[in-house]
């Protein structure tokens, strides 16, 4: 376990390198002179560019530039052109251009929303989708089942920002059940909190739900038909026990590697969701700061979401083996 | 050159899964779902090609501005009912700017099937070739090339995407940029396909006989391997369309996609989030298109799936 634990960490490593420096290469190479962004489009003077390239050390090569930001991540860096020299601890991913806070402190404050976010569509879309495809594998080939399968394949076809746009056009403007979300933090007031949220959990989940409903079912008929499912009823155990004791356990298990990687993909990736409902969280960071050309922060967002995932893939695979004892981790 | 083709249709194996076209139409006429699909997929091509010709049918274009048909006393919203249909106007006019909303709508069609359709095509070349190196090449290659499919498969893409579209110059031409950053990031599951299928065949035994007759490379890969992955390969292509076409509607709502005045579907929905109180029509019309041309195709590709092979049941990618 040990050994297997040392060498996915390593391997995790590699691939973050890897990630990272092509990002970095990639979004500092392409857009032409990032310190003409800082220095604004036209009112820079050739020595204001100048001082701006040597303090942000842009006039190095690239790979020089990348080095330094990697050494920034993990001891800190200093940034110093001019008189004054600005030391930005470790973790360091530089400053945003636009307005010049650290980009770490950027993506920890966004970072609770797009938590508050993900967790809670993750819960529904895992009960909703679980439930609805138990429910329809065991009923399958009946009525239930066949509605079921038929808006799973609905569920599956509606862009997120359509289920969010219909979801606010009903409640928001309509029936006026619900007020405009806005982000309300969970240390506040945890009712406003849930009301705000509730819809963004709604659009969030429903593609995922019928993604899930089909998969569950799935594994769920598939469990059904084993051997030993076989040999517990030929027992005597009741139905209800063989398949709440024994089943659900076989089906349930594939589900927790994607699970587990839909989690991480969605906290990073909600990006339309925040941006239709206006949640200040990580991709709607990203939205703007792609928008204003804000490299740190777009390299900052980008890294962020990659590590997340390959720390998932880990998390997942470990995950498994614990839930299914049949597989070694060698 | 000819007998080359022909020395191809002869010595085209027919392998399982590879039934012919009139067997797979015979299993597919038994899915009314996906003949139902199939039918507003049609559809949508033909109205998608003849663009023009229905606008100019309509006597409209979907640049011109009618500020004639707002109502400036409530904000600039459509004069009449429904977001002003009428003879002149079939969908009604925008809010805000009056121009013709079944001119950009249709001219919408064609962006958003052009950009999902080449973006499938070059994921399909690229995840094929790479698939296809993996599973015949050496071992050295499969495992660096399986290495960088389960990178990609298990990429941030939604972030890569918006990254990269929002970083790249305006002037390269956008719809072109959608396709490729589609393609890089859609390739891998029809690469992993590719890989297993080409493992399992590389064993047959009409390979094995082609092998030893001199056959190798790209040219076995081609004529002896390829065949036997246009089953798997064409219902999982079938799936993908509809997710490249959602996948541009998003980015193009976020603003990184489609530039205006080019109409895109996602592009008109982020812009009806602002007006969707008081010109309902202008959210529900591009909406409701969006959502039908993505069910169709699912529905159709689903049905082709079950038409080619009958014991999967699953339907996302993730469920290989």
């Amino acid at each position: 376990m040990a050994a297997y634990l040392i060498r996915r960490v390593l391997g995790a490593l590699v691939v973050l390198l890897v990630l990272s420096a092509a990002v970095y290469v990639i979004f500092y190479a392409l857009p032409g002179n990032p310190a003409q962004l800082v220095c604004g489009p036209k009112t820079c003077q050739a020595d204001q560019l100048h001082r701006i390239e040597t303090e942000l050390g842009l006039d190095q090569p690239i790979y020089l530039q990348y080095w330094h930001f990697l050494v920034g991540i993990f001891a800190g860096r200093t940034f110093s052109g001019g008189p004054e020299a600005i030391h930005c601890a470790a973790p360091c991913l530089g400053y945003s251009y636009q307005t010049g806070e650290p980009v770490t402190s950027l993506l920890l404050d966004r970072l609770p929303v797009s938590a508050s976010l993900v967790v809670g569509g993750f819960v529904i879309w895992v009960l909703v989708g679980v439930g609805l495809g138990v429910v329809s594998a065991l009923r399958r080939g009946r009525a239930l089942d066949r509605v079921v399968t038929t808006a799973t394949l609905a569920g599956n076809s509606v862009p997120v920002f359509l289920v969010g746009l219909l979801l606010l056009l009903v409640f928001c403007v309509y029936l006026r059940a619900l007020p405009f979300p806005g982000y309300q933090p969970l240390t506040g007031n945890p009712a406003l909190w849930a009301q705000n949220l509730i819809l963004p959990w709604v659009s969030l989940s429903v593609v995922s739900a019928a993604v899930y409903t089909r998969l569950t079912r799935t594994s769920m008929l598939e469990t059904l038909a084993e051997d030993h499912i076989r040999t517990f009823r030929a027992y005597g155990l009741s139905e209800s026990r063989v398949i709440r004791r024994h089943a659900l356990r076989g089906a349930l298990t594939p589900l927790i590697t994607i699970g587990t990687i839909d989690l991480a993909t969605s906290l990073t990736g909600a990006t339309l969701t925040e941006s239709l409902f206006g949640l200040p969280g990580l991709g709607q960071l990203l939205v703007t700061s792609v928008r204003n050309i804000d490299l740190p922060v777009v390299v900052g967002v980008t890294i962020l979401a990659g590590a997340v995932i390959v720390v998932a893939n880990m998390v997942a695979d470990i995950l498994y083996s614990v839930a299914d004892r049949r597989v070694a981790l060698a | 050159m000819s007998t080359d083709a022909l020395a191809d249709q002869v010595a085209a194996p027919a392998p399982e899964g590879g039934a012919g076209a009139r067997s797979v139409w015979r299993a597919l006429r038994r899915e009314p779902a996906a003949l139902a699909g199939l039918v507003v997929v049609l559809l949508l091509v033909l109205v998608a090609l003849a663009a023009p010709l229905l606008t100019a049918l309509e006597g409209q274009d979907y640049t011109s501005y009618h500020d004639g048909l707002l109502d400036s006393a409530r904000g600039g919203v459509p004069a009449g009912d429904l977001g002003g249909i009428s003879a002149h106007h079939w969908l009604g006019v925008e809010p805000k700017t009056g121009r013709d909303l079944f001119a950009r709508v249709v001219y919408g069609a064609r962006v958003s099937l052009a950009v999902a359709l080449s973006a499938t095509i070059l994921q399909l070349l690229i995840g094929l070739t790479i698939g296809l190196a993996a599973g015949l090449g050496g071992r050295i290659a499969d495992a660096v090339l399986s290495r960088v499919t389960d990178l990609v498969l298990a990429f941030p893409a939604l972030i890569f995407s918006i990254a990269l579209l929002g970083i790249v110059p305006q002037s390269f031409p956008r719809p072109v940029l959608l396709v490729l950053v589609l393609a890089l990031f859609g390739w891998a599951g029809t690469a992993r396909i590719a890989r297993g299928q080409a493992l399992t065949l590389r064993t047959r035994d009409y390979v094995a006989a082609a092998r030893l007759a001199g056959g190798r490379g790209a040219r076995l890969a081609r004529r002896e391997i390829l065949p036997g992955l246009a089953a798997p390969v064409i219902t999982y292509a079938a799936l993908m369309v509809p997710g490249n076409i959602v996948a541009e509607a998003g980015l193009s709502f976020l603003g990184v996609g489609i530039n205006p005045p080019t109409p895109s579907w996602g592009q008109m929905l982020s812009s009806a989030t602002t007006w969707f109180g008081g010109d309902p029509m202008y959210v529900a019309i591009p909406g409701v298109l969006l959502f039908a041309t993505v069910l169709s195709f699912t529905l159709f590709g689903d049905g082709l799936r079950n038409a080619l092979d009958p014991r999967s049941t699953s339907l996302s990618k993730r469920a290989e």
